[in-house]
């Protein structure tokens, strides 16, 4: 079926459609609610005796007066406004959006997970603390590196980890050192995180092949280099094989080495970061290891370092030790801890043990796929990028959207719109956009920035070879589309809740809460 | 095992012919030989799903969690209920499954979602604008340190002993990486002491940071610690429990720059410390320095209302090296709890829970106290938790005697407060009930008296 080429009626009922934008405090009216107190079971007393009246609240929160049926169809209506992983391809380059098993969901959900306190004495948290010190052995071995800290909470805190770590090091050393190097083709997090540790931000250029420039790098990495931060497969979808060079220019400067990982998911149990000569690493849990997006969040971002960098690591940090036989939830000899006792350490990035639910989700997908499994997801990954790419290749499609770097990829790869714009009159954004009426989430656009009107695309194991032959169709009916007439994927979409919104008028007038 | 992936061995050879290789392994040509594994991962073998269940199962029935005792544990994350709507609606696919609303044309819900929840907080904290969410409570107080940096350059921030001993460390860790030196006010009778607070101040501070109540549950003097602050042009940042927000005066009332915390208490689970959502309002005059993605309102080429991600030339990916903050995937589905959560306390509801937790707390609070053997820490006002003291009593040998019982007698303050060594910590929510803080009470006494080496006491603390 070929989708709209102009607005269509949505399919929604005609009353719903006429107030499908409205907010929850638009929807609130004095005298409703949904929630009923607890009744008071205690003396009451004067609430001046108990808070001052000049501490108190006087008026309350505008918050929504709405009953419980109005509240559940106001966030089930709005959740009909999104696109999601389970409806549909969602080939988000660098985001790694394979599917989220249902199974985690429940684990997650169990009382001993979900209404554990996480400063419950720790001889009451055996199960928790075996189940993060699995995790941690687990991913020190997929990494190749022997020590894990679980406790940042996403992929850009895992780098800030990083980077503090290696200060610690240094500094421990008695090296004071100012600058930190990242490739033009590095996530925007290298960089802002590199400044938020105090360090000044170094450029590296890409060579012909896409890997890092390695004699700029070697002119860059001088003795007041802390650091290369470095993604490998980098954000080209490539492998870097030179990467035992530069893990010897930054060793032999005294940097540390650190890799980003977002591109985990093509290599797990194939190659390890650890044994590329990396010292610090930093998993998304929300990428390679299937904890679900929820929109923007949460996720974890792990870290695994060599035995350098392990002195320095957060607090706390989870032990196994031996232990007497008569330890209440001990079993095998053994029990867990939460080691504060750590003199070097960073200290806490956040509060407790990190994201706990996030540990139960990505310990269970590993328990389920085990070596072998892990090991074909990354093998499927590559193999689903290649395939796509090949289809993406062929005529109608290569002579408009030629591949940025012509290699075998790795589980991304990187197609530049500069023709499609010249030749056909649309851009990247365009092509993105009528997408969106295929029902198709878009790639990355315009990341990585070395590449003109950058489409990148991942399509993950998970996805069928119907989907990304589907995916290819369609991408070669939205060209040939276009050059018929290019006004449709300028103007497009058409079938979506809304249509291309005013992005500059919410930044110049910002209205970011609703006026009550 | 499962795998989760679909490629036969019909598929590999179709994919393969149309790549133009003969086998997976020369995908991977690129990877030196000398770097490739060349072994299977040393893991357990892959298990099916019902045997990955009934693993996690049994971890999982290895931890004591709020199910199985009657928890007065406090500190940071408290055993609030979560209705049952929040469970039903945060497993829809729709706001389970996707990412960062990048394409808004199919993100409205998502969208819409983020600007109802800024405006939450910002009705919470009485600040004009807040941003739609962070990680959780303790980095929150770390970034807001480094607005505070990015705001006026100065090298020294204030931060009152009340405040988290979490958020104060990880502040510390956070500063020591954007070149700040953070200083400790301390606390006098449970509270920030003011005048330690302006003896500290000097114009070459950078912000003061409290929190609200504080860490032993005190409800500080904000106004009067922020006037003070603000003489010598500090940034004033608060960080505040949600809940207590529906009977206290707003930050943002008095006179607080910026105001942070962590969000488990509305809608979210305990889940051993995480995921939960860090929230983060500011004064308009902060606007582009905020961290983290900020949706707004617009409208589409036909006019219709919606919304966007926006004000993005302060994030990472625009800005890189001079974003305000490196923050990408925050806590978005968390942050859909918590505005689910209020949306089902409402205008009142919000007020009575926090009226009905001042006074089951006061209750146990006296209660416990009139112990023999149990002593106020603190004697300023309180909401949903207080501090005692057990001068003399082996507090650890306590709280295994109650947790024998069922009890989780809540938080030893030696853990992170060398000066209360005999201090409890103790939490009381709804689920808190007058006959489960009267067991409370009837046991502690009998733990007392059994350390005591007396007999115990019977039934007689029970009203």
């Amino acid at each position: 079926m070929t989708p709209p080429t102009a607005p269509t009626a949505p399919a929604s009922s005609a009353i719903a459609a006429a107030d499908d934008t409205l907010t929850i405090y638009e929807r609130s009216q004095p005298g409703r609610r949904a929630f009923v107190a607890p009744a008071l079971d205690v003396p009451r007393r004067p609430l001046d005796e108990l808070l001052p009246a000049r501490l108190r609240r006087t008026q309350p929160a505008r918050l929504p007066e709405v009953s419980e049926p109005e509240l559940v169809r106001h966030y089930h209506r709005l959740s009909k406004r999104n696109f999601d992983l389970d409806t549909g391809f969602y080939p988000l380059g660098s985001c790694t959006m394979k599917h989220n098993p249902k199974l985690h969901e429940r684990v997650a959900a169990l009382p001993g997970n979900a209404r554990l306190h996480p400063l419950q004495d720790e001889r009451r948290a055996q199960g928790a603390l075996e189940l993060m010190w699995n995790l941690q052995e687990a991913l020190g071995e997929i990494a190749g590196l022997p020590h894990v800290s679980l406790q940042p909470s996403a992929g850009s805190h895992g780098e800030l980890a990083g980077v503090l770590l290696t200060r610690a090091y240094h500094e421990d050393r008695g090296e004071r050192r100012t600058k930190v190097l990242t490739p033009d083709t590095a996530h925007g997090t290298n960089p802002a995180t590199v400044t938020m540790a105090g360090y000044e931000v170094v450029k590296v250029g890409t060579n012909a092949d896409g890997g890092v420039d390695v004699e700029d790098l070697r002119a860059k990495a001088d003795g007041q280099v802390a650091c290369l931060m470095l993604t490998n497969p980098s954000t080209l979808g490539l492998f870097d094989p030179n990467i035992a060079e530069i893990a010897e220019i930054v060793h032999g400067v005294g940097a540390t080495l650190y890799y980003d990982g977002a591109n985990l998911n093509a290599i797990m149990g194939i190659t390890r970061p650890g044994d590329m000569g990396f010292d610090i690493v930093h998993f998304n849990l929300h990428k390679s290891f299937t904890q679900p997006h929820g929109g923007g969040g949460p996720g974890a971002g792990p870290i695994a370092v060599s035995e350098r960098i392990e002195p320095y690591l957060p607090r706390p940090q989870v032990v196994r030790r031996a232990a007497p036989a008569t330890v209440p939830g001990e079993r095998d000899g053994y029990a867990f801890h939460l080691d504060e006792d750590r003199p070097k350490s960073i200290g806490k990035l956040r509060g407790f043990q990190g994201n706990y639910g996030v540990f139960v989700r990505s310990y269970a997908y590993i328990r389920s796929l085990g070596a072998e499994g892990l090991r074909e997801a990354s093998e499927v990954a590559v193999l689903n990028a290649n395939y796509l790419l090949a289809l993406l290749k062929r005529a109608g499609v290569a002579e408009y959207l030629p591949i940025a770097y012509d290699r075998l990829c790795m589980h991304e790869f990187v197609l530049s719109g500069a023709p499609m714009k010249r030749e056909l009159g649309i851009r990247t954004l365009d092509l993105a956009k009528r997408l969106l009426d295929f029902g198709v989430h878009p790639p990355t656009v315009y990341f990585p920035l070395l590449v003109d009107e950058a489409l990148l695309i991942e399509p993950t194991e998970t996805e069928t070879k119907e989907t990304l032959d589907r995916f290819a169709e369609v991408v070669a009916e939205i060209l040939r589309e276009a050059a018929h007439d290019p006004e449709i994927a300028k103007n497009a979409p058409y079938s979506t809740p809304v249509r291309r919104l005013d992005e500059a008028r919410a930044a110049k007038q910002p209205v970011l809460r609703q006026p009550l | 095992m499962s795998t989760y992936t679909s490629a036969t061995d019909t598929d590999r050879r179709a994919m393969l012919d149309a790549i133009g290789v003969g086998s997976v392994e020369e995908l991977f040509a690129d990877i030196p030989a000398a770097l490739r594994l060349g072994r299977s991962l040393t893991l357990p073998a892959g298990m099916a799903e019902q045997e990955v269940y009934e693993h996690l199962k049994e971890l999982a029935a290895r931890n004591v969690s709020c199910e199985e005792e009657v928890s007065f544990l406090g500190a940071g994350m408290y055993d609030h209920y979560v209705p049952a709507l929040v469970e039903t609606l945060l497993s829809r696919s729709e706001f389970l499954t996707p990412y960062t609303p990048y394409q808004p044309e199919i993100s409205q819900g998502g969208l819409q979602v983020m600007f109802e929840f800024q405006t939450a907080i910002s009705e919470l904290t009485g600040l004009p604008v807040s941003n739609a969410s962070v990680y959780e409570g303790p980095s929150a107080v770390g970034a807001a340190g480094y607005l505070a940096k990015l705001a006026n350059g100065r090298r020294r921030v204030l931060v009152s002993r009340g405040v988290h001993p979490h958020s104060r460390e990880t502040l510390t860790t956070l500063a020591r990486g954007y070149g700040q030196a953070v200083a400790e006010v301390p606390l006098r009778e449970g509270a920030t002491d003011l005048d330690a607070l302006v003896a500290a101040l000097a114009d070459d501070v950078s912000a003061v940071v409290l929190q609200q109540p504080n860490f032993l549950g005190a409800v500080e003097d904000v106004a009067a610690l922020t006037v003070a602050a603000k003489r010598v042009g500090a940034v004033v940042i608060c960080a505040c429990d949600p809940i207590p927000l529906g009977v206290l005066e707003p930050p943002g009332a008095q006179g607080v720059d910026i105001c942070v915390g962590e969000g488990q208490t509305l809608g979210n689970r305990l889940d051993f410390g995480g995921p939960s959502f860090g929230f983060f309002a500011a004064a308009q005059e902060h606007l582009r320095r905020m961290p983290g993605r900020i949706a707004g309102e617009t409208v589409d080429v036909d006019g219709k209302r919606g919304f966007v991600l926006t004000l993005q030339t302060r994030e990472q990916h625009i800005r890189r090296e001079k974003a305000t903050s490196n923050i990408c995937t925050a806590q978005a589905l968390n942050a859909l709890a918590g505005v689910v959560y209020l949306g089902w306390l409402g205008r009142r509801g919000l007020v009575e829970l926090g009226e009905l937790l001042l006074q089951r707390t006061a209750y146990a609070r006296a209660t416990l106290s009139a112990l023999e053997g149990v002593e106020l820490l603190h004697s300023q006002p309180v909401v949903r938790e207080f501090a005692l003291r057990l001068p003399g009593a082996d507090l650890d040998a306590v709280v295994e005697r109650l947790a024998a019982e069922g009890i989780n007698a809540g938080y030893r303050l030696g853990r992170s407060y060398p000066e209360y060594a005999d201090g409890l910590l103790v939490a009381i929510t709804e689920r808190r009930t007058r006959a489960q803080i009267d067991r409370f009470a009837e046991a502690l006494a009998n733990a007392l008296a059994a350390e005591r080496g007396a007999t115990p006491v019977g039934t007689g603390v029970v009203g």
